[in-house]
C-alpha cells in the first residue's frame, strides 16, 4: 500500500479518535467526580447533532449550528442532572445503568416523535469544503483537518482547566475524596451540575461535528457511546489523559484495521473472502485491543490500581 | 402461604390458562404473544443468575441470546439447504432437531460466557458493565460483517425445527415446549439458589472479603454463575429464533441486552420468579402502550425510571415486600 | 519449645517514602495469646493484611503451619487454617446468623460447586454451624437477619464463623471494639479458653483485656516492633513507656 494512503488513513483514524475523546472525556469526568455511569451520554451526542441540523436549517450558519449543539446539549444535560441524575449519585451502578437506559428510551423516541425517523443532513460550510495540501503531496479533507485541530485545542483546554484553574482543583479534589470537597466548603451540587453540563456540551459538540460527515438520525449516539466506553476502559476510568490516549489508540486501530486487514488477507486469499474476513476481523479489532489491555492492566493504561 | 409463593403460583397458572383460552378462542396471535413472554422470561432468568444472585451487572447478555439464536440459525440453515456444516476437521451436518439445537446453543453460549467472564471478571464495578457491553457489541459487528450467514440482513428459516412427536408449527404445541422448558429452568434455578453453590455465591455478592476469609475464591464462584447465566440465556435465544424462524444481528444489539435487564428489573432482582413477572409485564406494556402510540418506548422509559427511582424491587418488591432470607 | 504456628520473619513494606512495616519478626506458639498493640497509625492493619495475604510484603516471609505462605492468596491461607475476624464486621448482611455460620462450615468443608441439594438442610454443615453458635452464645439468634444484630453480636458472629473453620490459629483484629463492659468480659472469658484450641494473635486497643489475656505482648510503633515480652516485661520496658504508653495511663 502506498505511504500516502497510509498517512491519509492514519489522519482519518486520528480524526475519529479525537471525536471519541470528546465523548470519552465527559464520561470519564462524570464517573471520576460523581461516580456515575451514564448510558444517556450518547443521547446528548444525538441532541447536539439534531440541534445543529435544526439551527443550520433555520439560519444557514454553520457556526451558529455548532453553538446551538453545545448550548442545547449542555442545557439538556443540566435538565436531566437536576431532575434525574442527582438522585442516582448515591445509588449503585445497576440503578444508574437502568435509569440512564430509561433516559435513552425517552430521548430516542422523543426525538423520533419531533423530527421523524428520516435522517437529517447537516452540510459542512463552503469555507471548510474541499481539500488542503499537506507535505508529501497529500490532499486531505479540510473539514476533517479542522476537526482534528479543534479537538486538540479542546483537549489542551481541558488539561489546562483541570491542572490550573480553581474549578479544576475542585474536580481533582472530588475525584480523590468526595467528602473532602464538602469539607472545603465547595458547593457540591453546583460543581456536579457544572461537570455534567460540561460533559454534555462536549458530547453535543462532537455530535454536530460528526453530523456533518455522516447523517443525523435517532440512534446515532449509542454506537459512539459504546466505543467511548471501550476508550475509557483502555485508558483507565477517571483519567482525562487516559481518555485521550485511549481514544487515539481506538481511532487508529479501527480505521487502519478496516483498510489494512482486508489488504493483508488479500495477500494469500481471493479478493472476496479477503474482504469479508478482513472486514469481520477489523470490526472486532478494537475489542481485541481492549481485551489485550485488560489482560495486563485490569484498571486500564492510566487507571489507579 | 407466603405472598411470594402465591404470586409465583398465580403467574404459572396464568401462563398455563391464558394460552389455553386463546387456543380455545382461536386467537393464535395471543398464543404467540405469550410464547414471547415465556421465552423472554427464560432469558431474564438466565441474566438473573448473574445479576440477582451473583451481583454481576452484565450489560452484554445479548451476546448469549444472539449466540443461541445463531446456533439455531446456522444448524437449520445447513440442514435445510443440504449443505454440510463443516467438512474439516470433522464432517458435520446441520440439524433441524430442536433438542440437538438446544444442546448446541447451551454449550456454545456457556463456552462464550466462560471466555467473556474469564476476561471481564478480572475487573469489577463499572468496568465490568462497560466490558460486557463491549463484548456483546463486538459480536454484533461480527455478525453484521460476516457474510456467510446473511450479514446485516440476518437468516430466515423456512420451517420451524422439529420436536419428536409434536407439530411445532402449531402455536399451542410450540408454546407447550417453551412452557415446559420454563418450568425446567425455574426448577433448576430454584434448587441452585438454595444449594451450597447458591449460598456461597450470595455471600460473594454481599461480601467477597468474607468469602475469601473462609477459604473460597469469589472469582470462581462468579465465573461459574456467569457461565450458567449465559447458558440459560443462550437457550432462550435458540427458542426465540425458532419462534420467529429468523435470526439477525439485532439479537446481539445493546438494546437486547438492555431489554433482558428490564425483564429482570420490572419483576424483581434476585427473585427466582422475578424475570417471569417482568417479562409478562413487559409484553403487556408493549401490547397495550404499543397500541396507543408508536412512540411507546417513551412511556416504557418513564415507567422504568419510576421503578428505579421509587420502586426498587420491582413487582415482587411491591407485592411481596422485602425479601426474607430463605432457608 | 514447640515450633511456632505462625512465624513472621523480616517483613517489610513501604508505600513510597512511608515505611509501614520495618523488618518485623513475630511468632505465635501453640496455646498462647500473643497481643499486638501500638498507637494508631503504627501499621497494625498493614501488618495484618500482609499476614492474611491481602497485601504483598516488599521483603520478608510468612510461614504458617510449616508452609511458606508469603505468596499465597487469602483464600489459600484460610484453607490452611488461618481463622480471621475483622476489625469492621465483614458478614453477609442479608443472610441469617445461621446462614453466615453455615457458610463458614461450608468454606471449611469445601464442595462448593454443588447445585442441587439445599445447603441449609445439610446435617453435617448445620451441626458444625450450631456448635459454633453455641460456643459464642448466639444460638438464640440463629434465625435473625444479620443486619439486625447489635454491634457486639456481630463480633460474636465473626468469632463463630472463624470457629467453624477449626483453624490452627486465630487472627483477631480488635474483637473487643465497641462491645461494652459486659460484652467484653464475656468475650474475654471465651478467648481465655480458646487459646488451648488454637493460639490467638490478638490486635487490641483495650489494654485491660490485653493485660489480662496475653501471654506475650509485642509493641508496634512506626512500623517497628520495639519490644516483645511478657505482660510484666512490657509494663516495665522504658522504651515502650516513652514511645507509647505515655499516651495512656497504665494501671
Amino acid at each position: 500500500m502506498s505511504l500516502i494512503l497510509f498517512i491519509e488513513q492514519a489522519l482519518n483514524g486520528l480524526q475519529f479518535g479525537i471525536m471519541l475523546f470528546l465523548m470519552a472525556s465527559g464520561l470519564t469526568l462524570v464517573f471520576g467526580v460523581m461516580g456515575l455511569i451514564n448510558l444517556a451520554h450518547g443521547s446528548l451526542y444525538m441532541i447536539g447533532a439534531f440541534a445543529a441540523a435544526a439551527a443550520a436549517a433555520a439560519t444557514g450558519s454553520f457556526l451558529l449550528a455548532l453553538a446551538a449543539s453545545v448550548i442545547f446539549a449542555a442545557f439538556a444535560g443540566v435538565l436531566i442532572e437536576i431532575i434525574v441524575i442527582r438522585r442516582l449519585y448515591a445509588r449503585d451502578h445497576l440503578d444508574q445503568v437502568l435509569a440512564t437506559f430509561a433516559l435513552i428510551l425517552i430521548f430516542s423516541e422523543g426525538t423520533r416523535w419531533v423530527f421523524g425517523s428520516f435522517p437529517l443532513f447537516l452540510d459542512r460550510p463552503d469555507w471548510l469544503a474541499g481539500t488542503v495540501s499537506l507535505p508529501f503531496g497529500i490532499e486531505y479533507s479540510l473539514y476533517r483537518l479542522a476537526i482534528i485541530l479543534t479537538g486538540l485545542v479542546i483537549a489542551a483546554g481541558l488539561f489546562w482547566m483541570i491542572a490550573r484553574t480553581r474549578i479544576g482543583i475542585r474536580i481533582r479534589a472530588g475525584e480523590n475524596d468526595r467528602e473532602m470537597i464538602g469539607a472545603l466548603g465547595v458547593n457540591i451540587s453546583l460543581l456536579y451540575t457544572f461537570v455534567f453540563a460540561l460533559g454534555a456540551g462536549l458530547a453535543g459538540f462532537a455530535g454536530a461535528l460528526i453530523g456533518a460527515i455522516q447523517s443525523v438520525q435517532v440512534g446515532m449516539g449509542e454506537p459512539v457511546l459504546i466505543l467511548a466506553f471501550v476508550v475509557i476502559v483502555i485508558g483507565g476510568i477517571g483519567s482525562i489523559k487516559g481518555a485521550l490516549v485511549g481514544a487515539i489508540l481506538v481511532g487508529l486501530t479501527d480505521t487502519l484495521g478496516r483498510t489494512l486487514l482486508p489488504m493483508f488477507f488479500g495477500l494469500f486469499m481471493d479478493a472476496s473472502s479477503a474482504t469479508s474476513i478482513g472486514a469481520s476481523l477489523a470490526s472486532m479489532s478494537i475489542y481485541i485491543l481492549m481485551a489485550g489491555v485488560l489482560l495486563f492492566r485490569p484498571k486500564g493504561l492510566f487507571g489507579v490500581a | 402461604m407466603r405472598k411470594e409463593t402465591a404470586l409465583n403460583t398465580a403467574l404459572l397458572a396464568l401462563l398455563l390458562a391464558f394460552p389455553l383460552w386463546a387456543w380455545a378462542a382461536d386467537e393464535p396471535f395471543l398464543i404467540t404473544l405469550t410464547t414471547r413472554a415465556v421465552i423472554f422470561a427464560i432469558a431474564g432468568i438466565g441474566l438473573n443468575v448473574a445479576l440477582g444472585f451473583g451481583g454481576l451487572v452484565s450489560l452484554g447478555h445479548a451476546a448469549f441470546f444472539g449466540i443461541g439464536g445463531y446456533a439455531m440459525g446456522v444448524l437449520a440453515f445447513h440442514a435445510q439447504n443440504y449443505t454440510p456444516l463443516m467438512t474439516w476437521p470433522l464432517a458435520l451436518d446441520g440439524t433441524t432437531s430442536m433438542p440437538v439445537i438446544w444442546l448446541v446453543a447451551i454449550i456454545l453460549s456457556a463456552l462464550l460466557a466462560l471466555a467473556i467472564g474469564a476476561l471481564s471478571l478480572r475487573t469489577s464495578g463499572v468496568y465490568f458493565i462497560m466490558i460486557t457491553l463491549a463484548f456483546a457489541q463486538m459480536l454484533f459487528y461480527f455478525a453484521i460483517s460476516w457474510p456467510a450467514y446473511g450479514g446485516e440482513d440476518g437468516l430466515s428459516i423456512y420451517i420451524r425445527n422439529g420436536f419428536p412427536g409434536l407439530n411445532t408449527m402449531d402455536p399451542i404445541q410450540f408454546y407447550a415446549i417453551c412452557y415446559a422448558l420454563l418450568l425446567l429452568v425455574l426448577f433448576f434455578v430454584w434448587r441452585a439458589a438454595r444449594s451450597r453453590f447458591g449460598l456461597m455465591l450470595g455471600a460473594a455478592r454481599q461480601n467477597p472479603e468474607r468469602v475469601r476469609a473462609i477459604g473460597q475464591t469469589p472469582y470462581r464462584l462468579y465465573l461459574v454463575a456467569f457461565t450458567l447465566s449465559g447458558a440459560i440465556t443462550g437457550l432462550a435465544g435458540a427458542l426465540f429464533a425458532d419462534l420467529n424462524r429468523f435470526v439477525s444481528p439485532s439479537m446481539f444489539s445493546w438494546q437486547t441486552s438492555g431489554e433482558i435487564m428490564v425483564f429482570v428489573i420490572l419483576g424483581g432482582v434476585g427473585r427466582v420468579f422475578g424475570p417471569v413477572a417482568g417479562a409478562v409485564l413487559f409484553i403487556l406494556l408493549e401490547h397495550i402502550l404499543g397500541g396507543l402510540s408508536p412512540y411507546w418506548h417513551i412511556y416504557l422509559g418513564a415507567i422504568l425510571l419510576g421503578v428505579v427511582l421509587f420502586a426498587r424491587g420491582g413487582l415482587y418488591g411491591l407485592i411481596a415486600g422485602r425479601e426474607v432470607a430463605h432457608d | 519449645m514447640t515450633d511456632p504456628v505462625l512465624d513472621i520473619r523480616g517483613l517489610s513494606k513501604n508505600f513510597g517514602a512511608l515505611t509501614t512495616s520495618n523488618n518485623i519478626t513475630l511468632d505465635l506458639h501453640p496455646g498462647e495469646i500473643h497481643a499486638l498493640i501500638g498507637p494508631n497509625g503504627a501499621g497494625k492493619s498493614t501488618l495484618i493484611k500482609q499476614i492474611t495475604g491481602e497485601l504483598p510484603p516488599d521483603s520478608g516471609s510468612v510461614h504458617f503451619n510449616g508452609h511458606d505462605v508469603t505468596h499465597l492468596p487469602t483464600a489459600a491461607r484460610a484453607r490452611l487454617g488461618m481463622g480471621r475476624t475483622f476489625q469492621i464486621s465483614s458478614l453477609a448482611m442479608d443472610y441469617t446468623v445461621l446462614q453466615n455460620v453455615t457458610l463458614g462450615a461450608l468454606g471449611a468443608q469445601g464442595g462448593v460447586f454443588r447445585f442441587f441439594r439445599p445447603a441449609m438442610q445439610d446435617k453435617t454443615l448445620l451441626h458444625a454451624a450450631r456448635h459454633a453458635l453455641e460456643q459464642v452464645g448466639l444460638e438464640a439468634f440463629q434465625n435473625t437477619r444479620t443486619s439486625e444484630l447489635s454491634h457486639g453480636q456481630r463480633r460474636q458472629l465473626e468469632v463463630a464463623i472463624a470457629l467453624t473453620l477449626s483453624p490452627s490459629a486465630f487472627l483477631m483484629d480488635e474483637p473487643m471494639a465497641g462491645l461494652g463492659v459486659e460484652g467484653s468480659h464475656r468475650l474475654m472469658g471465651f478467648l481465655d479458653g480458646l487459646r488451648h484450641k488454637a493460639p490467638i494473635l490478638l490486635v487490641e486497643h483495650d489494654m485491660d483485656a490485653v493485660f489480662k489475656l496475653a501471654d506475650r505482648i509485642s509493641v508496634l510503633v512506626y512500623g517497628e516492633i520495639i519490644a516483645t515480652g511478657s505482660v510484666d516485661e512490657i509494663r516495665q520496658n522504658s522504651r515502650v513507656q516513652s514511645a507509647y504508653l505515655g499516651e495512656e495511663t497504665l494501671t
